[in-house]
């Protein structure tokens, strides 16, 4: 029998306040352009995002057009950032070339799969590919593995996408997003 | 100039530099300040440059796919601004999503042009899908995307041009061009110069302290 899907996606508890924290930094670094591809991980944080008048949410057919978007955001004096789950990375390499060769801040927001009590098999080659492939195009890559630590790395991200101009992430482990989710 | 002639080719086609020149003519005199100008990777890159290389300008010497998206990043963080992104078939079908994301926000101020020769140019002039009848106008067209244009003809050029400069986009444009290359006219390579050219242009010295 087919499973529910909130049983297949990872969400996080509606009582975990990181989302809320992420969404409030977003604000203090004046962020206006949020990029993304959905996933369950972000979901909260995308609802927050949506509210606000003040930030175009803009939703992509594919994360490596979020790279080149945020790359005509700062091109116009605006700050982004890209949200997205670990398998979007793989969509993203080449693309990354357009932030390293400008030096363009690019802070990246990715919840990871494949990790912590994975149930879907797809997601795991890409999952344990994310943090070398990232690096392998550049990019300062940080890891929030408890609920706490996720508002400081994801501030540390935007500080050093934004002070040092380049491409930035902070990974969100699985286990942070709920594995208690799963369905089996 | 009065009315608008431009040169054709051996297909009988128009040539890529005089187009782009026309199309960017005036560009400085757009409502909301000078008309921004992102050049897709190859020869588009070329051909902006050819008609003046500008700090308004940002030639792409990479990124291909990403011409589209650059434009709708730029637009959005400065709706006062024209936006033209030129750029070829081929970089057009490989970011093909891009219109769909393009239709659903709507940028009033975004004008993509691509400039369709049926060739990928850089890489030995093979054949791109548009050379088999794919239809990008009608793509963009169905995405949502309301003023998509197939122009084949320099009689209508000239509208496509004050459609461009007036911003009351967004607007698409497939434009069928002469598959003859032009001599290279490139401009600075380094990449992180045409990035900060562009933002001091639009922000001034601010741009550099943001």
């Amino acid at each position: 029998m087919a499973q529910h899907s909130e049983e297949l996606e990872m969400a996080p508890d509606a009582a975990e306040a990181w989302p809320d924290r992420i969404y409030d930094l977003l604000k203090e670094h004046n962020i206006r352009q949020v990029a993304l591809v959905p996933d369950a991980g972000h979901s909260r944080l995308i609802r927050r995002c949506e509210a606000d008048n003040e930030m175009r949410v803009v939703t992509l057919t594919t994360e490596e057009e979020g790279v080149a978007q945020l790359f005509g955001t700062w091109l116009g004096g605006q700050k982004g950032v890209l949200l997205m789950q670990s398998s979007g990375v793989g969509n993203c390499i080449n693309m990354l070339s357009v932030a390293v060769a400008h030096r363009t801040p690019l802070p990246m927001i990715v919840t990871m799969r494949g990790e912590f009590g994975e149930f879907n098999p797809f997601q795991v080659p890409m999952g344990q590919a994310t943090p070398a492939v990232l690096e392998a195009m550049g990019t300062l890559v940080r890891r929030a593995d408890r609920p706490e630590d996720v508002a400081p790395t994801v501030e540390a991200t935007l500080r050093l996408a934004f002070n040092t101009f380049r491409p930035t992430a902070t990974l969100i482990g699985q286990r942070v997003l709920g594995a208690k989710t799963f369905g089996k | 100039m009065s009315g608008t002639t431009i040169e054709t080719g051996k297909t009988g086609k128009m040539k890529r530099r005089p187009l782009v020149r026309e199309l960017l003519r005036g560009r400085e005199n757009a409502p909301g300040g000078g008309l921004l100008a992102i050049g897709g990777l190859g020869a588009p890159a070329w051909d902006i440059t050819a008609a003046g290389d500008v700090p308004e300008n940002l030639p792409l010497w990479g990124g291909m796919g990403g011409a589209a998206m650059m434009g709708l990043g730029l637009a959005l963080a400065q709706p006062s601004r024209r936006v033209l992104v030129v750029t070829g078939d081929g970089e057009m079908l490989m970011g093909i999503g891009a219109l769909a994301t393009i239709a659903v926000q709507k940028p009033a101020n975004l004008s993509v042009v691509v400039l369709d020769n049926e060739h990928y140019g850089e890489t030995g002039m093979q054949e791109t899908h548009t050379r088999h009848g794919v239809d990008l106008a009608g793509m963009a067209r169905a995405a949502g995307i309301a003023d998509s244009r197939l122009i084949t003809d320099a009689k209508d050029v000239p509208a496509l041009r004050e459609a461009i400069h007036a911003g009351q986009g967004p607007l698409f444009a497939q434009v069928k061009i002469d598959e003859s290359s032009e001599p290279l006219v490139l401009p600075p390579r380094e990449a992180a110069l045409l990035q900060a050219r562009m933002r001091e242009a639009i922000l001034g010295p601010e741009a550099h302290l943001q």
